[in-house]
């Protein structure tokens, strides 16, 4: 039994501007929503009722044998969805109205069209299984499907509401990717199947025009085998037609997408692409020339043409092709791995996504110095974080586009419109105030799902009805450009009515909806009302009301269904702006998704993936970078001299850990790499296990070597190395326990490294250290940006800048030791800044003149 | 240092014993804090020659020359051709066009000499088949020509045409360049020989003087006008024995090496390379200023006096020195303070007839040879030096390497300007 449908809106704040900022408070786009700890409730019980442990992704199709199935879920794990019921599940997600399915014979036309439509992004709630869905559906291609295409889905499924809305655009443009490699590979497949069609076609013809000549020969012209002949050779005639139709269309697709220039793998991916479009185009025109001679005698495939019965392309009793038949192989895994990679950047809770989000975005602009100490991440996430920003450029929010009075596109408000599918909506045609779903009929039993899925492509051929499939290709993706320009969230004075805006495309023609559906949260019922706050944000929300006939009588809860849902819902395409964010809204969190997402978080420190931003290497992971933070408090703890080596790594200065047992010294490289600046992507300035002489140029190249020390002829030239270029090195020898070094008092670097320190975990130390390595790094950046202290009054000025150097720096609290660190990781910045990322080039290798002292334990 | 490593603590012995040489890790008035290192060659380099204010060329063993950006470090170009190792180059300057060119002539044991343009990097001229390998080079700017010297002193023009040569020698010769109309005539003025050893350096030291150092320590000033001796220095290392103990060492001493490898002059001052010291001596009037018998703890190969009184050398030790003439604070004892009392009664005594060698420590006006700093980073002798003034100092050595030092200081407030004029340039600002 399907629960009444819940009803979502997605709404956009807009600030009223007088409220009161503090001025020492964090600026707006670095909150992360607190948790309401006024209800007094444990935020650790967990009281969703979600039958799955934790998000996964499923991937659903509507087989038009057997209905609505789940094909496979990501991870590919029972355990993941527990009880809970996928086939039910892919039920409900499949029963979303989806316009993208229709294909056929348009109105007007007399061949098959396929209809290139975007994928439909929805948001699917179902309170009672606790589960929450971003749906993606798309359309493949199937000859041998009923109008051609076989509707698949995409699940993003959740139990926390909240997470789906707030990374609703995030999960689009993942998903997009996904689905894109989908149909990518799908179009070269459904290309390679048409032909192989036509080459059995254009065979049976060749066949069947040998017979009907020997039937007239026989029979002569007019005997009904000869008609029977003919016509059945006319049949094929047709057939090969539309075939060679469809060929044309679906071959004719990625050149226009091109122009639209929309599909980010596309650009990502342009030698894939152009192998595609050459085989497509290539194949397409060798087949249009080719007779039925040529043809069996092609080389270039190995295809036996066979001799088919002249009838329709449609089939319905045969095995249907699997996912991975429909789209290329490749494609296929390529899609995989895309599900794969979305399933664990947004694993955890949502405060989590929230704050690697937050970071991201920071550290995207921190791209001066943040190579010294933070790594580069985009491999973290399989180089999707840039597309991040893209989608927040690329609005794909769904968008209900109904006829009615032409606003201009700057005041264009993005948002899903809640759009139940029943029969006899009125929303396609109907002005913006009447273009709600009748609630009503909402509460009543849902609509059986078969019809709705048909239902929703007739609508569709309604909606359209006098619009040529071409057409609304051309002004969806005009749509789409549109969309990227259009600014968010105009104000809307009336709040008590729903508000869809519609869009028109310049030359008036509509826009292919794509329709956005919450089905089933009756919760809303239960939430308290909280009218004062209601008063604050509905003056300004575009809300798309529905309960308006449902609750007429009951204006409270009307009002409070308004705010809860406005203030869950945010800012659907907040992506990495956040300038949207209202931290009063979004400090009301209703408990439920609390405790959905502490259950989340559990789950996701266990795991090793890092949605921690901090991961070094590509070899080094979560664990290893904890490891590390725990292995450096045991240095600081067991060696009174952790500073001056630390301070060493940070000036600079190679440290040599010199050692007989390499496991011991590969310990101590592991307890201190956190420590070097401009680690490397893959840690390519710490040699952990070096057991030859090491030259002068790996000074240059490392900053922290591991160093083994032998007995044999090969350790004496070691320590001769060692010897010669004492003056740039430090040693820390790890078997006497010894460090040689420059000295360092200082108050900087025992903040770092306090042996007393209170901290017990390495993870905990190592953010520690991260905070006040970002923190030297602030004043580097100070201290390199700064006009007035390098730049000579005038040209001979040499003494003068090394004097207002060095008064800056003793202004900012360092001794002359800590200098050398900020003036070290000046240069560093100063390097990188001038030379780009890229390590290539003569690097020097700056030193210093200082006496070194033996430390010891 | 190396005894701290192979466990015992510090190495207060190594300290004491060279003291006056073991500058330690402090060195204040050392202001190459920036090294680069450039790799390019496969075997000894001996070379390096200045090209302009930017570039500069190395040459070894090898039989590459390499072009490089003092600047940047950057390998600019590789002259590919000889087949053997390169055993002189120079820098020849000429006017063509209005515009100075300047080009490399490279002369190798696979006797050719080459003459290169180190723009393009192609080989203007090549002469193959000289009867023997050329030794040495030198370009007459004045008349436009240049000579190399093997076996045979050759004058050759600037297209590469031999004017004229000369047979071989094997003294000091004094040789004659007659200039009548186009022919050019080289003779034989006068031979000199005055050294009672081989030759191993000759420089000029102004217009009127040029100086001469032997093998076995004759430092002789010549009047290049009337090829009269103006003066002449035997240097032998010898110090009165201060204590019993160099009797002892000195059995375990090799005779020290008294072959002037080296000199340059500024025109007042000349600095030898003595075996393994320096030695600086006043050509004006005529006395020693400054010498330190064991400067370096190889032989020295190269030195160069600098402007401000200071000089350098570098050694087969595989490293480069600094050292400032500072006077001295007692003039009472001015040797005491550089030697080491090791060799008392090994000098040889035998003082040549001509002109008196001077006794050296009663020298009045001596000042010492401070060591104020030292560049280590070459594993092998360093062969030469270029210094280019402030853009760094270059040392190419027997590892293979080169290394570009630099003034730390002066490159952070070069690169702080390169990045104020990116971000002015990107519109950052």
């Amino acid at each position: 039994m399907i629960g009444s449908p819940d009803v979502v809106a997605l709404t956009k704040e807009d600030d009223f501007g007088d409220s009161f900022t503090d001025p020492c408070s964090l600026p707006e786009e670095f909150s992360v929503p607190l948790f309401a700890h006024a209800a007094n409730a444990n935020p650790w019980t967990k009281t969703s009722y979600a039958k799955f442990s934790k998000d996964f992704i499923l991937v659903s199709e509507f087989s038009e044998q057997v209905g609505p199935q789940p094909l496979l879920t990501i991870p590919n794990d029972p355990k993941v969805c527990g009880t809970f019921d996928l086939n039910y599940f892919s039920l409900r997600i499949m029963s979303v109205d989806y316009q993208a399915s229709f294909v056929g014979h348009p109105p007007g036309s007399n061949y098959p069209k396929l209809n290139f439509v975007a994928d439909s992004k929805v948001v699917l709630g179902d309170s009672k299984e606790g589960a929450f869905a971003y749906v993606h559906h798309l359309t493949l291609y199937d000859l041998e499907a009923r109008g051609f295409v076989r509707p698949f889905c995409l699940a993003y499924i959740s139990a926390d509401e909240r997470k789906i809305m707030h990374q609703f655009q995030e999960l689009s443009s993942e998903f997009s990717k996904a689905s894109e490699f989908l149909k990518s590979g799908n179009r070269k497949a459904f290309a390679n199947e048409l032909e192989k069609k036509l080459k059995d076609l254009e065979y049976t013809r060749s066949v069947l025009h040998k017979e009907t000549e020997l039937q007239k020969m026989n029979n002569g012209c007019y005997s009904t085998q000869a008609i029977e002949k003919a016509n059945e050779l006319a049949n094929v005639e047709k057939s090969i037609y539309e075939h060679k139709d469809l060929l044309r269309q679906i071959t004719s697709y990625p050149s226009r997408k091109k122009d639209v220039d929309f599909v980010q793998h596309e650009m990502e991916k342009p030698a894939d692409t152009s192998v595609i479009d050459d085989t497509l185009n290539s194949n397409h025109s060798d087949v249009a020339d080719k007779t039925v001679e040529t043809e069996s005698e092609s080389r270039k495939s190995s295809y036996t043409p066979q001799l088919i019965k002249a009838k329709s392309a449609k089939c319905f009793d045969k095995r249907l092709k699997t996912m991975e038949e429909l789209c290329d192989a490749s494609f296929f895994h390529q899609t995989l791995e895309q599900l794969n990679i979305i399933e664990k950047s947004f694993r955890g809770d949502l405060c989590l996504i929230y704050t690697s989000q937050i970071d991201r975005a920071l550290l995207s602009k921190q791209s001066v110095t943040s190579f010294l100490f933070e790594a580069e991440r985009d491999w973290e996430y399989g180089g999707t974080s840039t597309n991040f920003s893209i989608s927040s450029n690329n609005p794909t929010v769904p968008i209900l586009n109904i006829s009615g009075e032409p606003l201009s596109l700057d005041s264009y408000t993005t948002c899903i419109d809640v759009d139940h599918i029943k029969p006899g909506v009125e929303s396609m045609e109907g002005p913006p105030e009447s273009s709600t779903s009748d609630i009503t009929q909402e509460t009543s039993e849902a609509a059986d799902t078969e019809t709705k899925g048909s239902f929703s492509s007739d609508k569709s051929i309604e909606a359209f009805g006098g619009v040529s499939p071409s057409s609304l290709q051309a002004n969806y993706f005009d749509g789409l450009e549109r969309k990227s320009k259009v600014s968010i969230a105009s104000p809307s004075e009336n709040t008590s009515c729903s508000v869809a805006v519609p869009q028109m495309t310049s030359d008036g023609n509509l826009v292919p909806m794509d329709a956005a559906c919450c089905i089933g949260q009756d919760g809303f019922i239960f939430e308290e009302p909280l009218p004062e706050l209601a008063q604050e944000c509905c003056g300004d929300t575009v809300v798309n009301q529905e309960p308006l006939s449902l609750l007429q009588g009951d204006p409270a809860l009307q009002v409070d269904y308004t705010l809860e849902e406005s203030a869950l819902a945010e800012s659907p395409n907040m992506g990495l702006t956040f300038s949207e964010l209202n931290t009063e809204e979004v400090a009301k969190i209703n408990i439920e998704d609390v405790s959905d997402s502490t259950s989340f978080m559990s789950a996701s420190t266990s795991s090793d993936q890092a949605v921690s931003p901090f991961t070094y290497g590509s070899a080094l992971t979560l664990k290893q970078k904890k490891k590390a933070g725990h292995s450096a408090l045991r240095f600081i703890r067991q060696y009174p001299f952790a500073q001056q080596a630390i301070f060493c790594l940070l000036s600079g200065r190679t440290l040599v850990i010199l050692g007989v047992d390499e496991g011991t010294v590969r310990k101590l490289v592991n307890a201190l790499f956190i420590f070097v600046p401009n680690l490397g992507k893959y840690g390519e300035t710490v040699q952990p296990w070096l057991s030859s002489p090491f030259q002068l140029t790996d000074l240059q190249r490392w900053k922290l070597i591991g160093l083994q020390r032998a007995a044999s002829p090969a350790g004496s030239s070691i320590l001769h190395s060692l010897n010669r270029y004492s003056r740039y090195i430090s040693i820390l020898d790890c078997d006497n326990k010894t460090l040689r070094c420059p000295p360092y008092k200082g108050t900087l670097v025992s903040h770092l490294a306090d042996h007393r320190t209170q901290i017990k975990r390495g993870s905990t130390y190592f953010l520690h250290v991260q905070g006040m390595l970002t923190q030297l790094t602030a004043k580097a950046f100070l201290y390199t940006f700064c006009h007035h202290i390098h730049l000579p009054m005038d040209i001979n000025d040499q003494g003068s800048v090394t004097s207002r150097r060095t008064n800056f720096l003793l202004q900012l609290g360092y001794t002359v030791e800590e200098s050398k660190i900020v003036h070290y990781l000046s240069e560093l910045i100063k390097q990188h800044y001038i030379q780009g990322s890229s390590k290539g080039g003569n690097q020097s290798f700056c030193f210093n003149y200082t006496t070194s002292y033996l430390y010891k334990i | 240092m190396l005894r701290w490593i192979l466990g015992g603590r510090e190495a207060q012995g190594t300290v004491e014993k060279s003291a006056a040489l073991f500058i330690g890790e402090e060195q204040p008035k050392n202001c190459f804090t920036e090294m680069q290192v450039l790799k390019g060659h496969f075997d000894i380099v001996r070379f390096l020659v200045q090209v302009d204010d930017l570039r500069f060329a190395s040459a070894g063993d090898d039989g590459l020359v390499l072009i490089w950006n003092v600047e940047t470090g950057d390998s600019l170009i590789e002259l590919r051709g000889h087949t053997q190792q390169i055993t002189a180059m120079i820098s020849y300057t000429f006017i063509r066009g209005g515009n100075a060119h300047t080009a490399l002539i490279t002369a190798s044991s696979d006797r050719t000499l080459s003459l290169w343009d180190p723009d393009s990097g192609n080989r203007v001229q090549n002469i193959s088949d000289l009867q023997s390998p050329v030794k040495c080079l030198l370009v007459l700017v004045r008349l436009d020509v240049w000579l190399s010297g093997g076996n045979e002193l050759c004058v050759w023009n600037r297209d590469f045409e031999l004017q004229c040569k000369t047979v071989h020698h094997s003294d000091a010769v004094i040789f004659k360049l007659n200039l009548s109309g186009s022919d050019i005539v080289v003779m034989a003025m006068r031979h000199l020989a005055d050294h009672q050893d081989t030759i191993h350096s000759l420089i000029h030291i102004n217009d009127g003087l040029f100086a001469s150092g032997s093998h076995i320590g004759e430092l002789i000033i010549w009047d290049s006008v009337d090829w009269t001796i103006q003066a002449y220095e035997h240097i032998l290392w010898e110090e009165p024995a201060r204590d019993g103990q160099s009797e002892f060492k000195l059995n375990h001493q090799k005779q020290i090496e008294r072959s002037i490898q080296h000199m340059s002059s500024d025109g007042e001052y000349i600095v030898a390379a003595v075996g393994s010291g320096l030695y600086v001596y006043n050509v004006l009037m005529k006395s020693v200023v400054a010498y330190r018998r064991i400067a370096h703890d190889s032989n020295v190969l190269h030195t160069v006096l600098q402007q401000d009184g200071r000089l350098m050398s570098c050694s087969e030790d595989g490293s480069v020195r600094m050292w400032e003439l500072q006077d001295l604070p007692l003039p009472a004892e001015p040797a005491s303070s550089g030697f080491f009392g090791m060799f008392g009664t090994f000098g040889r005594s035998s003082k040549q007839t001509g002109p008196p060698a001077k006794k050296i420590p009663e020298v009045p006006g001596l000042r010492s040879l401070e060591l104020i700093g030292d560049l280590i980073g070459h594993s092998g002798a360093v062969q030469m030096f270029l210094s280019f003034k402030e853009k760094g100092l270059v040392t190419c050595s027997t590892d293979h390497l080169l290394i570009i030092w630099k003034d730390g200081e002066f490159q952070s407030q070069l690169r702080s300007l390169a990045v104020f004029q990116k971000l002015e340039e990107n519109q950052e600002l």
